[in-house]
């Protein structure tokens, strides 16, 4: 039987619960996904300062104390912490087995990166105009499917390391590879990409992002366990967790996490297969043990999507708090002198009470809150206007409402991110392997 | 007492989605018999009503009587998309909670 698990939703995931898994379950494979849409554009422009770098600044960290675990007990790593330089990650992983002295072997997948194919003649599936209108251009990825990846699994190596991956293609690629799915099968394909879909964002359906207390509890959440799928050559699958670890496997929580980032859900576009979610079954076996099946599919698409970064000008933000009876009158005062000092550098912000009103832009139930937060942001053409946001709200302290405090002010550079489609003969993808070994 | 209505966040539970400018919801009752009386009463003109000063684009709802469940997709719903939106919460994760705030009549069944 095949076992998968997922060590990681996000970035900036937490670490123990995939070293448990390791440690705890015999899997066969453990996936980690770790790239966002925008991580990809700035892991993109730290490769254009220095060629070694661009790969996820968790890689090492992340992948350090499951090493010796990979050592002895000879599962394989999937991760798409390559992000910008999957080259660049296989070398730095290569450095770290060396100074462990652990033999390691690692298949580097490439081909993602497209920004030389780009024209800026494509069409913004999000607007439908053209992208040059949104230039400069920082990061092109196509999201590459599990032809990309199955060409790696012949090595027989201990790391797969990918760039942009579209996320549940991780998880489908070693079902394919280990029962030898038929690629034609589409049904087979959808099923396998509602568990990959399932398993892309680790805790959030062992009910991390669930808990709601005295309704929706999760015993021993703070320990939460991470999920892995045990899948059937039919595709059947069994969700669970490792056994006395926290958090809660259920109807609900599948359910949360089949509808998230869904739209139509008979049609969840990937590039292996358009998948259908409509018809699936969710039954709860055991105390923590939910059965998967009757996910179905159809034909991919015979396009890649491919997100694209654009520098989109620079974010400015300050906040300051008000406290005591007139909290939020005073917070609204300083908000309406902020703006005008703000609209004589034609610089226009949006404007928020923390506590009020920033969540959501009105409250939708009345309260009167004891003390408020007040949030100016503003995107801006330069550096310097929106360097001028947090200079206005901090200077509220002697030119502002009485009894302002802990101001802070923050700026950063705004990365956009589109979509846009491009035909898959354009793009060619590659398997490199890197290998260190060690006398026995 | 009789026509008080409910909010719900007491029969139903949601997570919120991303993708660029386009939100998604999904609605999930607690006790699977309640999935008709939602089915009725959550339409896409009630939610695009109730979350109207967020929602500029249109609402389709999916369903999926199989799971028991709603899918609401609203589009341009995230002030311009999450990577280039000014607000605090640019993923409209917590926009789950705003839905569940969401007023209905209670279902027939419901035990009180």
């Amino acid at each position: 039987m095949l076992k998968i698990g997922s060590g990681a939703g996000f970035s900036g995931d937490r670490i123990d619960p995939a070293v448990e898994l390791a440690r705890e379950v015999d899997l066969d494979y453990l996936v980690l996904e770790c790239l966002a849409e925008r991580t990809i554009a700035k892991a993109q422009k730290e490769k254009k300062q220095n060629s070694t770098r661009g790969y996820d600044p968790f890689l090492i960290r992340r992948i350090k104390p499951l090493l010796t675990l990979i050592d002895k007990k000879r599962f394989t790593l999937i991760s798409n912490m390559g992000a910008a330089n999957p080259s660049a990650a296989g070398t730095a992983l290569i450095e770290m087995a060396a100074s462990f002295n652990i033999s390691l072997k690692v298949a580097v997948v490439t081909g993602d990166d497209v920004l030389q194919l780009v024209s800026g003649e494509e069409l913004v599936l999000e607007t439908n105009e053209k992208l040059q209108h949104y230039t400069p251009f920082i990061s092109a990825n196509a999201y590459l499917g599990i032809d990309s990846m199955l060409p790696a699994f012949e090595f027989d190596p201990d790391i797969i390391i990918t760039g942009r991956v579209a996320d549940p293609s991780l998880f489908l690629a070693p079902m394919v590879y280990h029962y030898g799915w038929d690629q034609r099968n589409c049904d087979l394909l959808g099923q396998g990409t509602l568990i990959g879909h399932l398993l892309e964002c680790a805790g959030q359906i062992t009910g991390g992002y669930f808990a709601d207390p005295g309704i929706k509890d999760v015993p021993n959440l703070a320990e939460l366990g991470f999920p892995f799928a045990i899948i059937e050559e039919d595709g059947t699958a069994i969700i669970t967790k490792p056994e006395n670890s926290g958090g809660i496997i259920n109807e609900h929580t599948v359910k949360e996490q089949l509808l998230y980032e869904v739209h139509d859900p008979s049609s969840y576009i990937t590039p292996d297969v358009t998948a259908d979610f409509s018809k699936v079954e969710i039954k709860e076996i055991a105390e923590n043990k939910v059965q998967i099946k009757g996910g179905a599919g159809k034909q991919k698409s015979a396009n890649y999507k491919v997100s694209i970064g654009y520098f989109a000008g620079h974010t400015g933000e300050g906040e300051i708090s008000y406290a005591g009876a007139s909290a939020y009158e005073r917070a609204q005062l300083a908000g309406e002198i902020v703006k005008k000092r703000l609209a004589a550098h034609q610089v226009y912000p949006q404007i928020e009470m923390a506590g009020v009103d920033t969540l959501h832009g009105v409250a939708l139930t009345v309260s009167h809150p004891y003390e408020v937060r007040l949030r100016v942001a503003a995107r801006c053409d330069t550096k310097e206007q929106a360097d001028l946001v947090g200079e206005e709200v901090e200077a509220l302290y002697t030119n502002g409402p009485f009894g302002g405090g802990g101001a802070r002010k923050f700026t950063h550079e705004c990365v956009g991110i589109l979509s846009t489609l491009l035909s898959r003969k354009d793009v060619d993808t590659r398997v490199q392997v890197e290998v260190h070994s060690i006398e026995k | 007492m009789k026509n008080k209505k409910i909010k719900l966040y007491e029969i139903a539970h949601s997570r919120a989605g991303d993708k660029g400018n386009i939100l998604n919801l999904s609605l999930i009752p607690y006790q699977d018999s309640h999935y008709a009386w939602l089915l009725q009463e959550v339409t896409e003109e009630n939610v695009k009503q109730h979350l109207a000063h967020l929602i500029t684009g249109k609402v389709t709802r999916y369903k999926l009587p199989n799971l028991h469940a709603l899918n609401f997709v609203c589009d341009s719903s995230l002030g311009g998309g999450v990577t280039t939106s000014l607000r605090i919460d640019a993923h409209g994760k917590s926009l789950s909670s705003a839905l569940l705030e969401m007023e209905i009549p209670p279902p027939i069944t419901m035990k009180k």
